[in-house]
This record gives structure tokens, sequence and C-alpha cells, in this order.
């Protein structure tokens, strides 16, 4: 049996889901008594028909995945997008079930929910907490009793008897936070919430995290922020591709691993493998970085170093609202800057033609902070449509930039800044 | 300190299932009470909906079944007649499409937290029991205009009112799980409902269908539950037949558990599928 101290255990878990390429999540039986026709039409007219059919494929969201959590634990989970995050935390909320495996929790599991998620827009303040902590599975006496302390720690006296439709999203969101955290469950699940709210609300929130987890409650937290990560966690699971890949209480040492993902992602170059890039209007062909004499680059570089980040895509349809370029991310997550190849005066776009283009562009790598980027290749319609939109669905590479930014004797390691850029100091 | 120990793992919802229900029995009244109030929230004249819809439409089934068709009332004012069938009627429509569409409603929070799914379409019957009891309440008044006194009878309402609950519940908790996969049947639900009124015997008696298709007739629960609130209402002429009560039971208790059935074997995947 478990030992008591483990407040969860899992054991071999695996999540699948059937993807079905080229279908609608919502169906109507028109529409699939249609397909089906149309598929045997089709079939029968045209055998090498580049329509694609309906296929089904499986996808291992979560695979063989094993771990304990102890009472108190306050365990960060960390991962790329798609690496099983989400799925995980599904599952521990029993929103859905694990295909393979099994988990034990002893105890009260309640997830703090996405902004108002749990709350209807024309009910006052008042009835929401009601609402959000029935919803959470407290009882209405609970809800009772914790009510004055959850409006306290909300700050919204004065608004309590207003539709939370004319509420800020701040109000929101620590309302939100003030019904899960005087839930008091046993395990309370945040899943990158506290994004929002202003900064001294989020000092809050993560006080009373660490004054909850004191009290023997336990926290799994998911953010893409590391530093958040890194303030309130005390162990930490690196998830990637649906595998425990770190699993640790060595906090730094796990987001040190998720940033230099020792595994194939912090590659210098990219080539699409499969139809999600495929635009008439842009077709990335490949994304790579290299130096000065078009050599891919290999391992770090310093801020003197010439970098280029190259694209090279087929364009079948010249559209002029086409607006490409790059997005750079800096280790936790945070974006730098966007730059597009429409960013200067129209005379100076360059002009792109129907077949196979080459574009460059330096990075401007003697204003960054040491430490790994990521350079995503964003694109898209100008106002209409996205191709690949920063953080969703861009390709991306990855840069690794030494901590020596400056040949200063006083600039000798890495500050705690987003930025490093050398500014040439005068006197007048 | 007592430790609730749960278990994840694949079909293991199944086997606390009703236990969970019960834990989240607070839930239940706390989602029907967000409905009602949201409900007479956003409407301009409010609760008095609950009123008018009745009423005119009981103006009109007067007009149309009692002055223009002429069908026989055994005695009764025509328009009690009518309106003692329409407050089942009227709570069984509205319960399948609020329960109906229920989930597709709340489908932002049923992709995010955990609870038994059959609450959701189980509480929006609780809307439709609201309007209920404002239409007992407008029945209590004309019962007194037309001179009528109540018996011991009416006691047995909450029989009827649980055949109506337990047929309503059946098809809306089938319908509400089929509507998260085929959305067409948010335009089937309103049509079956629509048809439904004029095969229940709401603007007429049911004396006027033929005796050899009676028991036929009576697979619709809703004859048995109507037949019954008349029987309890207004008595004398209304005679309860209990072969033609018995069907509609057998029928709704059938209704109800079909809809477990396929609602439980849905359920699992349902976020998934949202």
């Amino acid at each position: 049996m478990t030992p008591m101290n483990n407040i969860i255990s899992v054991d071999g878990l695996s999540k699948k889901y059937r993807i079905r390429h080229n279908a609608q999540r919502y169906k109507s039986l028109r529409e699939e008594m249609a397909a089906a026709a149309a598929n045997i039409l089709k079939r029968s007219f045209n055998r090498n028909s580049r329509v694609p059919t309906e296929t089904t494929e499986d996808f291992w969201a979560l695979k063989d995945v094993n771990f304990t959590v102890e009472r108190g634990d306050r365990l960060g989970i960390i991962g790329r997008n798609g690496a099983g995050k989400s799925t995980l935390l599904k599952i521990l909320s029993r929103i859905t079930e694990p295909t393979e495996g099994r988990i034990e929790i002893r105890g009260r599991v309640s997830s703090l929910l996405e902004v108002g998620t749990g709350f209807h827009p024309e009910l006052t303040g008042r009835e929401n907490i009601y609402l959000n902590g029935a919803i959470l599975g407290m009882r209405a006496n609970e809800v009772r009793q914790k009510f004055d302390q959850i409006v306290e720690f909300a700050e919204v006296e004065r608004f309590l008897d207003t539709p939370v439709k004319r509420y800020s999203s701040g109000m929101y969101v620590r309302l939100a936070f003030a019904v899960a955290a005087h839930l008091e469950p046993d395990v309370l699940i945040i899943d990158e919430v506290l994004a929002v709210g202003d900064a001294a609300f989020q000092k809050r929130c993560l006080s009373k995290m660490d004054d909850s987890s004191k009290e023997g409650r336990t926290i799994i937290f998911v953010s893409h922020s590391m530093s958040a990560v890194e303030r309130l966690c005390n162990r930490i699971i690196y998830l990637e591709s649906g595998h425990v890949c770190v699993d640790s209480p060595k906090v730094q040492e796990g987001i040190r691993a998720y940033m230099l993902g020792t595994h194939v992602e912090l590659s210098t170059s990219w080539e699409p493998n499969g139809i999600a890039h495929i635009f008439e209007w842009f077709t990335p062909t490949l994304l790579r970085l290299v130096d000065g004499n078009n050599n891919l680059i290999c391992g770090a570089v310093t801020y003197e170093d010439e970098v280029w980040c190259v694209i090279e895509a087929d364009i079948t349809t010249i559209d002029y609202a086409l607006t490409m370029g790059i997005a750079l991310f800096d280790e936790e997550g945070r974006c730098l800057f966007w730059s597009y190849h429409t960013d200067l005066t129209e005379k100076e776009w360059p002009v792109l033609k129907v077949g196979k283009n080459l574009m460059k562009v330096r990075l401007p790598l003697d204003i960054l902070n040491g430490g790994v980027f990521r350079v995503e290749l964003i694109g898209g319609l100008h106002f209409r449509q996205w191709f690949f939109q920063p953080g969703v669905n861009a390709p991306s590479v990855y840069l690794t930039l030494s901590d020596l930014v400056s040949k200063s004797p006083y600039w000798m390691t890495k500050r705690p800044c987003i930025m490093a850029p050398k500014l040439k100091w005068l006197v007048e | 300190m007592t430790q609730t120990i749960v278990v994840l793992e694949p079909g293991r919802i199944d086997k606390h299932y009703w236990r969970d229900v019960f834990q989240f029995r607070d839930l239940f009244w706390v989602l029907a009470r967000r409905d009602v109030s949201v409900r007479y929230k956003q409407t301009v004249i409010g609760i008095l909906w609950a009123v008018l819809r009745p009423l005119l439409t009981m103006i009109v089934f007067t007009l149309i079944f009692g002055k223009i068709a002429k069908l026989p009332s055994a005695g009764v004012p025509y328009s009690l007649l009518v309106f003692t069938g329409m407050i089942p009627w009227f709570f069984f429509s509205s319960s399948v499409t609020e329960s109906s569409s229920s989930l597709v409603t709340n489908a932002n929070l049923l992709s995010k937290v955990y609870f038994p799914r059959i609450l959701v379409p189980l509480s929006s019957i609780l809307v439709a029991a609201m309007d209920f009891a404002i239409g007992m309440v407008l029945l209590v008044i004309m019962l007194l205009y037309f001179g009528y006194t109540p018996t011991w009878r009416l006691l047995s309402i909450p029989l009827f009112l649980a055949v109506a609950f337990s047929a309503a519940g059946g098809i809306g908790l089938l319908f509400s799980a089929l509507n998260v996969r085929y959305r067409d049947f948010q335009f089937i639900v309103p049509f079956i409902v629509q048809f439904g009124l004029y095969l229940s015997p709401v603007g007429f008696s049911s004396s006027v269908v033929p005796e050899k298709w009676r028991l036929v007739y009576a697979l619709n629960p809703m004859v048995g539950v109507i037949d019954g609130f008349r029987w309890a209402v207004l008595g004398g002429a209304f005679l309860i037949k209990w072969d033609i009560l018995l069907i509609s039971v057998l029928i709704s208790v059938i209704l109800l558990g079909l809809g477990i059935w396929s609602f439980r074997r849905f359920e699992r995947g349902i976020a998934d599928v949202i």
C-alpha cells in the first residue's frame, strides 16, 4: 500500500485521444450523412483525389506517467505547449478519465478555475460566491462560514450586490481565487491563472498559497512563468511529449533542463513536417539561424557574433496584406519583441515573389541579456488572420547567448534584467 | 480525520457515481437557483411571463377548441378544462426544452470542473417547477372564481407531478446528451414539444378520443398525468382510469431509466467532445 504521506500517487497513467483529421468537433446528422455520400462519390470518380478524407489517428497525450505527491508539497509542472500538462490536470481534477493506469488521491481536490468559468455574469458577487463554491464541491453552510473571509480577501465588499458583469477583470480574478483558496481542499490545482490581477494581489495569492502549504495543503501549479514556479514550488515535474522528463525537488535544475530542452527542441534549424504550415500566401520550408558566412549556428554565441535568422518560404498567391516576421521570447516565455518585414516605410519592404523566397534578418544580439531565446516565425494577413501566431503555433528555433554580455571589467555577471543594452554615457 | 480516497482509473467513475451525486447535492439547488434568478433578471417584466404565457394560451385554446370546435367539457367551464391540462403540460414541455439544451449552455463549466454531470439537466427542471408553482397559484384563483372547493384529491397532485418529472427527466437526459454530439437536436426538440402539445389532451378532454384507441393514446405518458390532474382538481366527470394511469407511469419510468442509462454511457467522454 502507499504510505500515508503520499496524497497523490500516479501509477502508469496514460491518456489516449483519437484525433479526427479534417473533422469538426460538433457534427450534425445531416453533415455526417452528406460526408458519407460525398466520400463514396469522390472515390468512384477520382481515385487520386487530393481532397483529404477523414482519417483518425491515436494520439497519446500522456504515456506511462508515474509520480507521487506528498502532503504539503508545492509541485510545479512545466513543459511546452502540448506536453500533456493540461491533460494531466484534467485527469487529476476528474474532468476526463485516464485510458490506462491508476491514480489514488487521498482527500479533496479543487481547481482554481479559469477566470469566470464558474461565474454567471448576470448574478451578483454574493450569488456567485455561492455558485462557485458549490461548483467546486463546497457545501452551502461551508460557504456561509467562509463568506466573510472570502469577501475580505477578494476586496469586493462594496460590490457584493453588483452583477459581476460590471466587475473589472482584476476583481473577477480576486473573487475566483478567494473562493478556491478558502475551500480548504487537500489539493489545490492552479493552472496559469495568476497572470491576471495586479502585482500586489499576485503577491498576496502567492503568500496565501505559502500559508496553505504550511498548513499541510498540497498545491499543484502549472505555469509558463518560470519565475512564479521558482518562487512558489519546492518540487518540479517537467513534462515532455507525454513523459515525465524531470521529477526533482531541485526546482532550478528542472527549470534549467526545461530551458535547455535537453532533447530535440533546442535546435537552431526548423523544417516543416506535416501539413500544419501550408498556406497559399506563405508556406515556410526552412527556418534557421546562421552566422555571417551562412553556416548554421552551433552552440552558444556571444553578443558580438553576427547571427541572422533565415526564412525560406513558398508563395503561390501574392497578398499585399502579408506580414511575416519573427518574435523573440526569453527563457521565461516573455515576448521581447516582434519584427515584421513591413515594419519600415513601404519603399523599404522586401519585394516578395511567387515561388521560392529567401529572406533574412539580423538579430540585435547586443541589446539582449544572456540566456536561451526562442525565435518564432510569425506571420499572417494583416488584420485578417494569423498563419503562425506567436506562442501558439509558430515554428521556432533556439538561440543560446553567453552570459558575458559586455567587455566591461565591472559587468562580468548576468544582471537580473530582461535586456542588456550597452549604452554610451557622455559628460556635458 | 476521515479521509476520502478517490481512485481514478478507466471506468472508475461508475463505482462511486451516486455517492458523488449525493455529495454535490447543494450544487443541484444552486444551479437551479442560478437559472431561475438569471431568467427573471434578464427579462423586462420578469416573473409576469410565467403568468402571461399560460393565461394567453388558455384564452386561445378556449376559443379554438371550446367555442369554434365546440368540443365537450363535461360541464366544466372550458377555460378551466384547458388550464388544468396546460399546467402539467407546460411543466413537462419546458422541462424537456430546458434540460435538453442545458449541457450545451453550461459547456464551459463542464470542460473545466468535475461534478456529476447529471445534475445539470436535472436541476434545469427545477426552473420549470417554479413556473408550475406560479401556475398552481393562478389555478387556485380560477377555482375560487368559478366557485369550486378543493377536495382531498388535490393531495394526489405531487404523484402526477412525479410522473411528469420522470418522463420529462428521461427525455431531457437523452436529448441533452445527444445535443452535445449532434447539434441538430436543438431544432428537433422544439418541434417534438410543439407536436406533443397537440398529441396530449391539453386543449380538450381525453374523452374525445375513441374508446378503442384509449390505451394506445395512453402510451403518451402525459395523457395519464393530465387526466389525473383533472381528476384531482375538477373531480366530477373526470374519472381516473387505472389502466391508463398505469401505462403512463410505466412509460415514464422506462423513459427515466433509458435517459439515465444513455446519459451515463455518454457522460464519460463529455469533456472531450463538448
